[in-house]
This record gives structure tokens, sequence and C-alpha cells, in this order.
């Protein structure tokens, strides 16, 4: 019996190792065949199931050398926390920075929630727009990238974005921004946030192909964007978002 | 260099009020890009001077009309290093001009500057100057001739034909002048006028008020200029071409005054998401530099003392004073238009939901004494350029004679 059941683990062992080994083999040599062209990249947020970890912020900022200090961030969570005489108190969740917790007694709380911020791709994007030398673009799978090696660093991009999305990286002195981690989607990756987000709040995926995730995400949930009015075409879409949002 | 900047920012953020978008706590466009639009508003201001005069044929003015042209150039020259300085990477910079994306309003920097610079100011500068640099030449020593020679581009006639040709060629750069001058300004107000993000700027209104500041800023120069210099010339000041300059700049102030109350009244009255914040900017952040020093001290003030030069009859030194007093004033609040327009609009949160601060650095590229620096070189290049292209003396007839004889 406990010869069996070594043997039966062994087994799923040896057979998933392969499986696991052969996709990671796979991933990487989509890099190399990887079409764009089939591609058109988006994010949906479930805004219902953040519960402000945090993991998103850490995972992004290790993976794609984003400084550690409080002021430069590719993803970063907002808590919102609505009293009932209709005061609104938004926070950024940072583990570093939490000494000014404020004293809102629960009673007096009206609602509250997390909302997950990031680069929203915009399909009409402005710091492409604004960008003198093109350094900032759209790919052709739907990502808008900042070239740094041409990149004056004249932060134009940086006031043209409506969401804050943008830093000026203070070591390399050029724009930087969420790229939906182009190195790993290109490989069939999740980006960082995606993967490590514990309540499944960040759906990723492919707009171009109907059954996903995210298309899954789009069928059944009543979706919006952030300041739409600026036809900037976001293309991270949110379920359940609050009209406090901005 | 990181280090400092992450010590600032810690600082920042405690003064921070409300919620901003954490990547906001930098404010990026600092006191160099503040002295950028005032430098070519300068420029602008002062080359509209020079063209109304010879467009409309004011008499009074046009002895200044040399002395605006080489104040515009001066300045002009100048205009692109607090640019070129603020960047992170200045050593890119000539992409713009040989990788421009078209779509974007800043890459048509490097066009509107080549064309304001080749097209309208060499070139109207050396057909205003061209005979009395040959003339200067004929009787100069070794270095200065040789300035002249180069300067004139060897060009040796003096006769009527070519002079008559060389009034008819400024005549007609002028008249690509006005409008290029126009589209210069006008293009730095545009820059930051279609940023639909920030409700502080994005407003149609921008490119003129920034205009029409621009005359006012470049009149008043050209008036301080000309006030300090005649006297150390041991020369009499013109007071009727003083006058009718203090006239051109009086009227520049009320149109320039009445598109600010304009955009003022239409923002408040339209009301929108934006205002709550803008209100709070306004009485918080900017009151100091909008509310005394633009509106008051460098709008309403130098308004009340000119109606006040129009209704009674000053004499000329009591007028001298306050013509002088008026025109820095009006610089003052100029500069302060620049900074409430540059450093003001980063000075809330795109989130409409909080303030942030700015920490103005003493010394450093971003620092107080770089932009000191940068607004006294121009006045160096315009003391080069007088020296080399005397505004005030025309060369001698006679000269011209001895050299048609």
């Amino acid at each position: 019996m406990e010869r069996r059941k070594f043997g039966k683990k062994l087994f799923t062992l040896v057979v998933s190792s392969t499986v696991f080994g052969g996709l990671l083999k796979k991933a990487n040599a989509q890099t190399k065949d990887y079409d764009p062209s089939k591609h058109y990249y988006g994010m949906g947020i479930q805004t219902n199931k953040c519960i402000g970890c945090g993991k998103c912020v850490e995972a992004c900022k290790d993976e794609n050398n984003v400084p550690k200090e409080p002021f430069f961030f590719r993803t970063w969570v907002e808590r919102y926390t609505i009293k009932k005489d209709g005061e609104v108190t938004v926070q950024n969740i940072d583990s570093r920075i939490t000494t000014h917790r404020d004293n809102i007694f629960e009673k007096e709380i009206l609602r509250s929630f997390f909302v997950p911020k990031l680069c929203n791709q915009c399909d009409n994007p402005p710091c492409v727009q604004v960008c003198p030398v093109g350094a900032t673009f759209k790919t052709e799978d739907g990502v808008i990238i900042v070239d740094d090696e041409r990149c004056i660093g004249c932060r134009y991009c940086i006031q043209a974005c409506p969401y804050g999305a943008r830093y000026l990286h203070p070591e390399k002195q050029t724009a930087d921004k969420c790229t939906f981690c182009y190195h790993r989607i290109t490989k069939g990756l999740p980006p960082a946030c995606v993967e490590v987000c514990p309540s499944q709040a960040r759906i990723f995926g492919d707009l171009k192909s109907g059954a996903s995730p995210l298309g899954r995400f789009k069928r059944l949930f009543k979706l919006h964007v952030l300041k739409p009015f600026l036809n900037t075409e976001p293309k991270v879409s949110y379920s359940d978002l609050d009209g406090e949002v901005r | 260099m990181i280090q400092p900047l992450h010590q600032t920012l810690y600082e920042l953020l405690k003064q921070a009020t409300g919620f901003i978008y954490p990547n906001e706590i930098e404010v990026h466009w600092g006191i160099l890009v503040v002295v950028y639009p005032y430098l070519t508003g300068l420029v602008a201001g002062a080359f509209i001077l020079a063209s109304l005069v010879k467009v409309f044929n004011v008499k009074e003015v046009q002895s200044v009309y040399r002395l605006s042209l080489l104040t515009a150039l001066a300045f002009l020259i100048i205009a692109p290093l607090p640019l070129l300085l603020h960047l992170g990477h200045p050593e890119r910079s000539f992409e713009i001009f040989l990788n421009p994306n078209f779509t974007s309003a800043m890459a048509m920097f490097g066009f509107v500057y080549a064309w304001y610079l080749m097209v309208v100011l060499l070139l109207e500068i050396w057909f205003t100057y061209r005979k009395d640099i040959i003339l200067w030449s004929k009787n100069e020593r070794f270095m200065m001739r040789w300035i002249h020679k180069i300067i004139s581009l060897f060009s040796t006639d003096v006769s009527e034909k070519s002079v008559i040709f060389d009034k008819k060629m400024v005549k007609v750069i002028t008249i690509i002048g006005i409008p290029s001058a126009f589209l210069l300004h006008g293009y730095v107000g545009f820059i930051f006028g279609s940023i639909k993000a920030n409700p502080w700027w994005s407003s149609v209104l921008m490119p003129i008020v920034f205009l029409f500041s621009a005359i006012v800023s470049g009149i008043a120069l050209v008036i301080l200029i000309y006030m300090i210099v005649t006297p150390s010339r041991r020369q009499e000041i013109d007071m009727a071409c003083l006058d009718k300059m203090a006239s051109f700049l009086f009227y520049a102030v009320i149109i320039d005054f009445s598109l600010e109350l304009l955009d003022f009244i239409h923002r408040l009255y339209e009301s929108e998401e934006s205002i709550k914040i803008l209100s709070d900017l306004v009485m918080n952040k900017l009151f100091i530099s909008l509310g005394i020093i633009q509106v008051l001290l460098g709008m309403l003030l130098p308004l009340g003392v000119m109606v006040a030069i129009k209704f009674f009859r000053f004499d000329a030194e009591l007028r001298k004073l306050l013509y002088f007093v008026s025109a820095i004033l009006i610089q003052l609040g100029i500069f302060a238009t620049r900074w409430n327009v540059v450093v003001g609009g980063q000075m809330f949160s795109k989130s409409f939901r909080g303030l942030t601060a700015y920490k103005m650095e003493l010394t450093g590229f971003e620092g107080i004494f770089m932009a000191l620096l940068l607004l006294v070189l121009p006045f160096i290049v315009l003391a080069i350029l007088v020296k080399i292209l005397p505004p005030w003396e025309p060369a001698p007839v006679s000269d011209l004679e001895a050299v048609s004889d």
C-alpha cells in the first residue's frame, strides 16, 4: 500500500515536472516566434476582490527594478473610505507609510474599498502624442512602452498622463511606467502583479482571444474605465467602480 | 544626486495635503521651465514692438527699433538654455531635430525656433544693418573690421539701389515676422494649453494669454533697457518715444488683463469638476504669487499708475520715475504669471483630491542661482551685440558719399 502510494506520488512528480518543464521551455521559445500582430492586451480589475495587501506593488517593484522609495510606482493601490457625511478619504497603501493611519470610527464609515491603479495602456494615449522624440510608443500588441535609450527626459509625458501613471526614473533619468511586464507577457507569462494577486482581483488577457478569463470578465460584469471623458480609451477596465474613484 | 532627491521628496511628502497620486510628489517642471516661457515672451514682445514701428511707421519709437531687435535676438539666443539644462538627457536633445514626433507640440520647438531665428530675426537684423556694417568696416581697426566684414557676409554694395532693396526686404520680413512672433509665443502657450489632463492648463485661451503677456513683458523690457542705457550714454531720454512706448504698454496690459479676467470668470462660471481643487490651489498655494504679485502688483497697480499719467499732466521727471517703476512691477508680474502657470499647474493632484508642494533648491541645475544666471545671461549677450552692432548711430552719410566717390 505504502509502496503504491509512493509510486503514485513519484509518477505525479515526474509527469508534472515534465509538463511544467515543457511549458517553461515553450514559454521561453515563445519569445522567438512571438507574433505581436496576433495579440492585443488588456486588463480587467475586479475592484470588489482587492483586499489591499499591496503584494502587487511589491512584486512590480521587484520585477521591474522600480526604486523602493514611496515616490515611484508602476502600480499602486488606493484605499477609499467614504463617511456617512460624504467625506471621502483616500490613501495610497504602502507598507512604508503606515504612520498616518486615520482615526475614522467604524460606525462613521458608509463604505470602504480598495482600487488598484496602473497605466491604463490607453488606446488613444496622450503620452505618446506629446513625446517630442517618439521615445514613448504603442506596440503592435497594444502596450505603451518607453524606449529609455531615446527618452530625453523632458517629462512632457508625465504632465500629459491624466492618471499619474508615469514617473521619472531617478537613476536612468528617463520616463518610466507599467508595461504590463512586456518581457513576461511576450513569453506567455502573466504580469508580475497578476501572478501574485492572492484574490485574483487582476485579470490579464488578450483582447483578441474570445475564450479567456478576460473575455469572461468582460462578459459577466458591468465595466467602467477611469476618466472616460478624456477620450483616452483605456484598455484597463474596472468592475464595480465607485463614482468617487478618479 | 539621487539621495538628496529622495530626502527632498520625503520632506515634500509631509507637506502634501489630501490625496495625491503617489507619482505626483516630484514636481517635474521647476524654476527653469518658468524661466523658459518668460524669456521667449520677452523675445516675442520686443520683436512685436519693433514690428509696430516698421509696419505702422510710428515715428516716435523709431529710435528704439534697432535696440528692440537686438534685445529680441539676445533673449532668443539664451531662451533654449533653461530647457536644455532641465532635460534628463541633454546630450540627446538633438533628437528633437533629427527624429521629431510630429504629433508633439514640443517637437515643433526646433522648427519654430529655427524659423524665427534664421528667417526672421537674423535676416531682419542683417538687412537693417547691412549698409551701416559695410560703412563702419571701412574706418575700423583689424579686429572690428573683420568681425563686421564677416557679419556683412562680405557684401560691399552700398549703392542707392541696394539700400532701397534692404528697406524693402525689412518691410517684407517684418510682415512675415509678426505672425512668426505670434507663433513663437502662442506655440509656447499651446504646449501647456493642449494638455487635457491638466485643467489648470487646458484652455484654448492659453496661447492668446501667453501672447499678450509676452507683448506686455517685451515692451516693458525695452522701456527699462532704454531708460537705463540712454542716461549711461549721457544722452537725453526722448520723452515722445517713452510716452509712446508706455502708451503701447498700457493698451497691451488692458488686453492681457481682460483676457485673464475672462479666463477666470469662465472657469468660475462653468464650475467644472476641478473647480474645488483649483480654488484651493489659488487660495493656498498661489495666493501670494497670483493674487498679490501677478494681479495686484504686476497688473492693477501699474495700470492705475498709467491711467493716472494719462489723466494728470505730470512733469517729465515724475513720468520717467513712474514709467520705470511700472515697468519693473510689470516684469515681476509677468514672471509671476509664468510661475503660476508652470508651477501652479503641478501643485494639485490630477485626482483633484490634494495639493502638493514645491521646494526650490539654491544651487544645482534646478536652483535659484542657475535661474538668476539664465536671467542675467541675455543682458550680457545684449551688451556684446550692442558693442558689435551699435543700435543708435546709423553710419554717417558722408561715409556713404566717400565710398560712392
